[in-house]
């Protein structure tokens, strides 16, 4: 089991409305689910707008750790190191169809 | 807290002439795919346009590369003390109107949200609208 690490969470736009304006936070996990868990605890409803109900990411949000996704690396499990940076952005998205 | 980026942006956006060129020749380059990108704006007034890489497959979607996003909003932007304040996306072969999917999609309520149309080729035009709580609205832009 991996030991807790303080990161910094990026908050985009959209999501300030949930950290009274804050454009960073910082939280304690392990990996990303944790540092998850960790930011709806202190904000509450943030993460419905992160992961669906079966927890895992949403298909419109992208998380990135240090500038990595971590769809590329292990999701929700991907561990955290003390320091890095979790950024959080909602898709930009649409389209001409319907 | 406001869910608009400025006061007055969201019922008049001040899209200069340079920006609106940008957007239709980006448009141009794209087509028939759509193409997308974001304004760039400091203290309510838009300063820059961004083109992003469009990554959704098709020629009727658009996604902005969430890395690129990611880049600007979390690093250049707030380096330049600057702040997305619109986003911009063309409709090849359609009306500049919000789609189902573009309502639907609409997850950055604060800002205004442009559609090129290059429906009629000769013809571009632009309009911007906000999309709040499957809402749309107009928003003015310069004759």
């Amino acid at each position: 089991m991996a030991s807790e690490s303080t990161v910094q969470v990026l908050i985009p736009t959209p999501l300030r409305r949930f950290t009274d304006g804050e454009s960073r936070v910082e939280v304690s996990g392990a990996t990303v689910g944790d540092a998850l868990d960790a930011l709806e605890a202190r904000f509450p409803g943030i993460d419905e707008r992160v992961r669906d109900d079966s927890g895992q990411i949403r298909r419109f949000v992208n998380l990135f750790v240090n500038g990595q996704n971590v769809r590329d690396r292990d999701g929700i499990a991907t561990p955290l190191s003390p320091g890095d940076e979790l950024g959080i952005i909602p898709a930009m998205a649409g389209g001409s169809a319907a | 807290m406001s869910e608009s980026a400025a006061p007055g942006i969201d019922t008049a956006f001040p899209l200069s002439p340079e920006m609106r060129a940008a957007i239709i020749a980006h448009a141009r380059r794209e087509a028939p795919r759509e193409c997308c990108g974001i304004i760039a704006g400091r203290d309510g007034a838009p300063v820059r346009v961004y083109p992003t890489t469009n990554i959704a497959e098709g020629n009727r979607f658009y996604e902005i590369d969430p890395k690129e996003l990611a880049d600007l909003e979390f690093r250049e932007l707030p380096n330049e003390n600057a702040e997305i304040v619109a986003i911009y996306h063309s409709h090849p072969a359609s009306p500049a109107y919000p789609s189902r999917t573009d309502v639907e999609l609409a997850f950055w309520p604060e800002a205004v949200y442009l559609i090129c149309s290059l429906e009629d080729p000769d013809k571009p035009y632009i309009r911007g609208f906000t999309i709040r709580d499957g809402q749309i609205a107009e928003v003015t832009l310069p004759a």
